[in-house]
């Protein structure tokens, strides 16, 4: 094979495959401490280590919400701390069947030279991390390359930096144990249109497979986590059935067979926007050789952190919002989702802030 | 989009979707003048116009031929050859509902500094060339790209180099209204294991699609056709199944599913092991978005040339020899083939040729 043989081989696939079931998808909630800062600060909570773990627990601990889920990405600090029964998360998440994730990169940086593109950094002692991380319980890691559309954006400098960088970090997961997913996630913000979304998502995704195909990696114990192909933010809007058609067609394009599951990001939809997307996407009568899932954060935390507030006495009703996206979600990767989600405060609201840092 | 869609976009998606029908095959018949000379001279038949006119004829009016085909390729003196009644080829064809092919390439010249390995050339003005082509009634064409293994081929230079000649290649094809046939031969001579053809066969297509994704082709107005992943001809053989798992395998990491149909090169397999081959891949069960099929040249026409042997009485038996191994290939693109098409003993003879020239 192309591919190096790693003697995780059996299990990359078998992770990667599990974590593409259809009916269940990913919660991402690996929110750096600055960024579960900016979310916390939106509702009135102290960034503090208790209330981090709060949150957690409460997403972890809804009743039902688990079947719904292959995955939960972690930050580092979330891969070790513990519900306040003392069950470590990761066990937690594993007896019910969910895999825990953990986020492995270490930010974007600025691309010199350019207009304000960036590259991803985290390769230093990669590997070491990742097999730490793997005795801790994690089974998958995530990455995120950030790229944007603009008038000579995205470049062929940033589009192969970030191509090469996910490559290298796939590969070095892989060595360790842990199912990477590539994350090329190209920005909304702008004023274009949808085609030219779909062109640029064609030409990155391009770019990004014919890096992992030089580093060797095995396509079979990898996901992908793309943007929608949509307009722009500052665009017209186009309905969920557009998006599912341009969104399918660059995947078809770009994406090999090889690879297991696809799960989206939601960038700045609002949760229903997100979930109606992805259910238009799952009835569409084409070739689909990859399961099409989720892997949301604020998308199915909006309404959920809202309705919490950081108060112990909102946590059942923070709960059951949760669990309303969650479902809504999982009936989208079987794209019989039909729109009636009771709607939490907030799931309608845009969750788009320009030129989003996490 | 990132592909470039013309005026021809939708003529060719549907011409590329109707040569890949399941039950269909491609015939390649595009020998050039020096090619056929050495066939004929095989049979010592004179390698005259008149021969070449009657063997295509043979085979374009074989009972029963033309339900397995979806398409033939043809060389440029055959696409305005006519049949002894008078009826060009082309209209015979078209009638039948088998499409009208063209190779376009002029062959193969040496890669200076490399050790003996080649780029194809036939660039300098093909877009006029198709046009013309067009004109004759061709909707396809086909433009051959060779690839070794050796201890250090191929090189980055040959795959690159052959890689972005069948891009533009394909590119020029569709600004004319020609569906491009991509074919990157990766040579079976050589004493390599399977696993060595599997890696390289990866990493040529890998760079092949990423050519075709940098010059805009339109993935789904094309085809593909590659060898079948096999161990060198100087190793020992292995059983159908083991071939058709490597071949999948290997095409399931690279071509994207946006490719309608994949037409394999029968290289110097022998009639046969080709479609056994081709069957057993078909009988695989693993998902494969686009059909398998194939587009053979001496494994469909090696043992209908000994049985014309250039003789007029013999044309029943030839076009009877020539429809069993059309009736054999069209099963084997339904996994139906149940072996032993004929008891022709030529019908297994290897048709391999050390450093191949065509």
């Amino acid at each position: 094979m192309s591919c190096f043989t790693s003697k995780f081989a059996d299990e990359l696939i078998a992770n990667a495959a599990y974590i593409g079931t259809p009916g269940k998808g990913i919660l991402a909630a690996d929110e750096s401490t600055g960024t579960i800062g900016k979310r916390l600060a939106s509702i009135n909570v102290e960034n503090v280590e208790s209330n981090r773990r709060a949150l957690r627990e409460l997403l972890f601990t809804t009743p039902g919400a688990l079947p719904c889920l292959s995955g939960v990405i972690l930050f580092e600090e979330t891969l070790y701390q513990k519900s306040s029964n003392g069950t470590p998360f990761v066990d937690m998440l594993k007896s019910a069947g969910v895999l825990p994730g953990i986020k492995v990169d270490k930010g974007t940086v600025e691309l010199a030279g350019t207009n304000g593109e960036t590259t991803t950094q985290g390769l230093d002692g990669l590997g070491d991390r990742c097999k730490k991380y793997y005795e801790a319980g994690a089974r998958f890691a995530k990455w995120r390359a950030v790229l944007k559309i603009g008038q000579n954006e995205p470049s062929e400098l940033a589009i192969h930096e970030n191509a090469y960088g996910l490559a290298r970090y796939a590969v070095i997961c892989q060595e360790n144990g842990l199912v990477p997913i590539v994350e090329p996630e190209i920005l909304v913000d702008g004023s274009h249109d949808i085609h030219k979304c779909a062109a640029v998502t064609e030409r990155v995704l391009a770019a990004c497979y014919k890096a992992l195909s030089d580093h060797h990696v095995l396509l079979e114990g990898t996901l992908l986590k793309p943007n929608m192909v949509t307009p722009g933010s500052e665009s017209a809007k186009v309905a969920p059935e557009v998006i599912a058609e341009h969104t399918v067609r660059a995947l078809q394009r770009t994406v090999p067979a090889a690879v297991p599951a696809i799960v989206f990001l939601s960038g700045g939809q609002s949760e229903e926007e997100a979930t109606r997307n992805l259910n238009a996407m799952n009835q569409l009568k084409t070739k689909k050789p990859w399961s099409l899932s989720f892997s949301f954060g604020r998308a199915l935390q909006q309404s959920t952190l809202k309705t919490w507030g950081g108060k112990e006495e909102n946590v059942k009703k923070a709960q059951e919002a949760f669990l309303v996206r969650c479902k809504a979600n999982s009936e989208a990767t079987l794209g019989i989702y039909k729109g009636d989600a009771k709607l939490g405060e907030g799931a309608a609201e845009s969750l788009h802030v320009k030129d989003y840092k996490y | 989009m990132s592909a470039f869609v013309g005026k021809y976009a939708d003529e060719l998606i549907k011409t590329a979707k109707y040569i890949a029908t399941p039950g269909k095959g491609i015939l390649a018949a595009d020998e050039s003048t020096g090619t056929i000379g050495k066939r004929f001279a095989s049979i010592n038949v004179e390698n005259v116009e008149s021969n070449r006119q009657a063997l295509r004829e043979l085979l374009f009016t074989s009972p029963g031929a033309f339900p397995c085909l979806s398409g033939v390729i043809l060389f440029e003196e055959t696409l305005y050859q006519k049949t002894s009644d008078g009826k060009p080829f082309v209209d015979l064809l078209m009638e039948n509902g088998v499409i009208p092919g063209i190779k376009v390439d002029k062959g193969v010249v040496d890669l200076a500094g490399t050790n003996g390995e080649t780029t194809t050339q036939g660039l300098d003005s093909l877009g006029a060339r198709c046009q013309e082509y067009y004109k004759a009634g061709a909707r396809f064409a086909k433009w051959r790209a060779v690839l070794k293994i050796g201890v250090t081929e191929p090189s980055e230079l040959s795959i690159q180099e052959n890689a972005k000649g069948l891009a533009r290649y394909a590119i020029i094809c569709q600004e004319n209204g020609l569906v491009p046939i991509v074919e990157p031969e990766v040579l079976t001579d050589g004493s390599h294991d399977i696993k060595k053809c599997a890696a390289v066969t990866e990493t040529v297509l890998a760079a092949v699609y990423k050519a075709l994704n940098d010059h805009h082709v339109l993935l789904e107005g094309t085809l593909l056709k590659p060898n079948m992943v096999t161990p060198g001809s100087d190793s020992p053989k292995v059983a159908p199944e083991v071939i058709a798992e490597y071949t999948v395998t290997a095409l399931r990491r690279t071509v994207p599913p946006a490719v309608p149909g994949i037409v394999f090169l029968s290289g110097g397999q022998s009639e046969e092991e080709a479609t056994l081959n081709l069957n057993a891949m078909n009988k695989l069960d693993v998902l494969k978005p686009w059909t398998l099929t194939f587009s053979f040249g001496r494994a469909l026409q090696q043992s209908t040339l000994k049985a014309w042997a250039g003789k007029t009485e013999n044309l029943a038996k030839a076009q009877a020899t020539f429809l069993t191994r059309c009736k054999a290939n069209s099963d084997a693109t339904l996994g139906k083939y149940t072996g032993g098409a004929s008891g022709d003993s030529a019908a297994s003879e290897s048709l391999y040729v050390k450093g191949y020239k065509y």
